[in-house]
């Protein structure tokens, strides 16, 4: 068993443990960050969508970049799962197709951090109501 | 590597009382067969308060609030939610007005206008893990206190937020620390008031069920503040689950070195013990708690001496409740300022009421200081139950006073309150509507302080005594209006002359009701009524003999044999005897029985 010895043992320990509980804080606000849904229909499981989601939210993690990964039912973009929807603060929603991890690593390194557009975006055919 | 999701479940007395437990258990069994137990995670939280609806399971990240969610929903959560990203429709919360789904918790009305700084982490953390606890923020106030702050300073920081205590009368919190830390002592104790005896007002057995390390964070802080090295609990024996809890918080503390000897470094030695209690409500008044933890009856003594110069065992004691301790360790993280802008000019941050009753959302709510009354039962209540009237609401528990129509809009604060004739009391918040026969209301609460007195002072024995009788005369019809006189001057009597806070405010609810609703007395006393038809000596029973088609189905169902007739002839029902049991009514197809 850890014994705390001072407040800096603490904070260093509050900080390790953060990562296990703070997605609990984050979907509280989820519109401060980028947000990512992954579709996760049986389609989208087959195509490998659960990697791309455990890509992402390990990734994000790891390169410190404050997202909320969730996963949604299916799209309609069955011909190009795994499908993603991306929004970055204050910018539209995009929807990408075909991600697998290489994708994934590239939407992270130029469209989420550099603002670059990368292919594979599917124009969006239908509105969404709340 | 960190779970991808988080299924909480509500596993405070209330929802476990729902099987919540069995739904964990249904919940991790169905993750590992499909496969996903290193994907997701069952998490058994503190209490979420939308009790109506329990039990509650809250999935993180989409944040879908479940509602009153059976073991068996288990299989569909985990094949729909977890797997395939759809939200189970049948399981969410119904909007009351129009019957649409709302999937997130942020979108209900309930908890619309909540802020939660007491029940910061009750549904968000296992109260059974310490490291939840520590990774948000947990026991970083104790070292701040340790190492940045100091003892007075600390006492400032409260001081200057504005913290007065939960438990009833409001007093300032920083003076009663201060108090206990300027009187020198080889020994002080810090106390929590977990005495919790208003009928329905549940909200410190749910912080200590959800969230125990708060409270044990801030009795060290309290401890270190006033110069205490001991700490007490004392936990009513009927909150065994808050008990659990709290052992095995107490156990977490010790192992992680946060209780014990030389806490984070500091040189401070500081441990808490548990006192049960039997369950008496005078028991929540500080003297009578700490006679009890000595061993003796649970009767209060004269003030002064006060707890802080002479309490336990004589020594100098700082008794706080459960909810103001739980404000503490935040009001020390985030700065007065933080929590001085929240809440009136007088009463600072928020309070936890208990809301039950005739509203649609039964269940615990943190409103900020200030809200009115109209918010709370009308948008957070969600208004009154199938549509009737509101009538009163009854805050303070027995000790409060009952509060009407043209109070709605006032803004909750202790002062507010207690000039509207009630007070904030501990939190209960009981809502009645047009049904609800006040004098009855009264006489309910009176039976309570009667059965609750301790006995000691004359005015709150004998007199609450002659106060329910004569009240259970009036229910009856035989009530004069000498009765009415007598009861205006013996309640005024008893608040007066008795010895503790019990005996000061239990006639609150009788002179209340008689200020507010005089004519439902004079019905009850002159005409021999009772306008909301509740009390049952004052009602008949008649048949009307146009819609009589003479069936006899009342005739079979009259326990008492008291209605008489014929087939196809008129019924009639002897009033001497019937018992007013409403059978006949129930049973009646053609609306030829009516009550007066």
């Amino acid at each position: 068993m850890t014994r705390v010895k001072n407040l800096d043992d603490l904070r260093k320990m509050r900080d390790q443990l953060q990562s296990k509980t703070n997605l609990r804080d984050k979907s509280e606000k989820p519109e401060d960050m980028v947000q990512i849904k992954v579709a996760m229909a049986t389609c989208c499981i087959a195509s490998g969508s659960r990697d791309t989601m455990n890509f992402f939210v390990d990734e994000l993690e790891k390169r410190n970049i404050e997202a909320i990964v969730t996963q949604t039912g299916c799209m309609g973009y069955c011909y190009a799962e795994p499908t993603v929807e991306v929004t970055v603060p204050e910018k539209e929603p995009i929807i990408f197709g075909n991600v697998d991890t290489p994708k994934a690593d590239e939407i992270i390194e130029k469209y989420i951090k550099g603002g670059e557009m990368v292919d594979g975006i599917i124009p969006v055919n239908y509105q969404k109501i709340d | 590597m960190a779970y991808k999701m988080h299924l909480l479940v509500c596993g405070g007395t209330g929802c476990q009382a729902s099987e919540s437990a069995a739904l964990v258990e249904n919940l991790k069994k169905e993750l590992e067969e499909q496969q996903l137990d290193s994907f997701a995670q069952v998490v058994m939280t503190g209490c979420f308060g939308f009790c109506e609806k329990g039990p509650i399971v809250k999935i993180i990240p989409d944040n879908t609030f479940y509602t009153q969610v059976s073991p068996e929903n288990a299989g569909v959560i985990v094949s729909e939610h977890v797997a395939k990203g759809r939200r189970v429709d049948y399981l969410l919360y119904k909007n009351p007005e129009d019957n649409t789904p709302i999937a997130e918790s942020k979108n209900m009305n309930f908890y619309k206008k909540q802020i939660r700084i007491a029940l910061r982490n009750c549904g968000i953390i296992n109260p059974e893990n310490i490291e939840e606890y520590i990774a948000r923020d947990g026991y970083l106030a104790l070292g701040k206190v340790f190492q940045e702050l100091g003892a007075e300073n600390t006492i400032q920081v409260l001081k200057d937020a504005g913290l007065r205590g939960r438990g009833g009368a409001g007093f300032p919190t920083a003076i009663k620390w201060e108090l206990t830390r300027k009187n020198e002592a080889d020994q002080k104790y810090v106390v929590c008031n977990a005495d919790e005896g208003d009928p329905g007002a549940f909200m410190d057995r749910s912080i200590l069920e959800g969230d125990p390390h708060a409270v044990i964070e801030a009795m060290a802080i309290n401890g270190y503040c006033v110069g205490a090295t001991k700490g007490l609990i004392y936990i009513r024996a009927e909150y065994p689950l808050a008990i659990q809890r709290l052992k095995i918080a107490l156990n977490q503390a010790r192992n992680y070195g946060l209780l014990g000897n030389d806490i984070l470094g500091s040189g401070f030695d500081f441990d808490i013990e548990l006192r049960y209690g039997a369950g008496a409500f005078v028991c929540g008044e500080e003297t009578a708690l700490i006679h009890s933890m000595e061993g003796f009856r649970g009767e209060p003594t004269l003030k002064p001496p006060y707890p802080a110069q002479s309490g336990y065992l004589n020594k100098p004691t700082n008794v706080n409740n459960v909810e103001t301790l739980a404000n503490v360790p935040v009001i020390i993280n985030k700065g007065p300022e933080w929590f001085n802008q929240i809440g009136t000019e007088k009463s600072k941050g928020t309070k936890v009421f208990a809301l039950a009753g005739k509203v649609n959302n039964v269940g615990l709510i943190e409103v900020p200081m200030g809200i009115t009354l109209r918010e709370v039962i009308f948008e957070i209540g969600g208004g009154i139950k199938n549509n009737k009237k509101f009538k009163a609401v009854q805050t303070g528990g027995p000790s409060g006073g009952c509060l009407t129509e043209k109070d709605l809009d006032i803004s909750i604060d202790y002062e507010n309150l207690i000039a509207a004739g009630s007070m904030m009391g501990s939190g209960g918040m009981i809502v009645m509507d047009e049904d609800d026969c006040m004098v009855d209301v009264a006489k309910y609460f009176l039976d309570f302080t009667v059965e609750e007195s301790c006995g000691k002072c004359a005015p709150c024995r004998i007199g609450n005594k002659r106060l329910y009788e004569l009240l259970d005369k009036i229910t009856k019809g035989k009530g004069t209006k000498q009765d009415l006189e007598i009861l205006q001057n013996l309640g005024g009597v008893i608040k007066d002359t008795s010895l503790c806070g019990l005996g000061q405010s239990s006639p609150n609810p009788v002179l209340s009701t008689m200020r507010n609703f005089e004519d439902e007395y004079h019905a009850h006393v002159h005409d021999h009524k009772c306008p909301s038809g509740v009390c049952k000596s004052l009602m008949t029973y008649e048949i009307i003999p146009d819609n009589c088609v003479g069936c006899t189905a009342c005739v079979r169902v009259c326990p008492v044999g008291a209605i008489t007739g014929n087939k196809k002839e008129v019924h009639l029902i002897s009033a001497e005897l019937c018992i007013k049991c409403g059978a006949c009514m129930e049973r009646c197809k053609f609306d030829a029985i009516t009550v007066n």
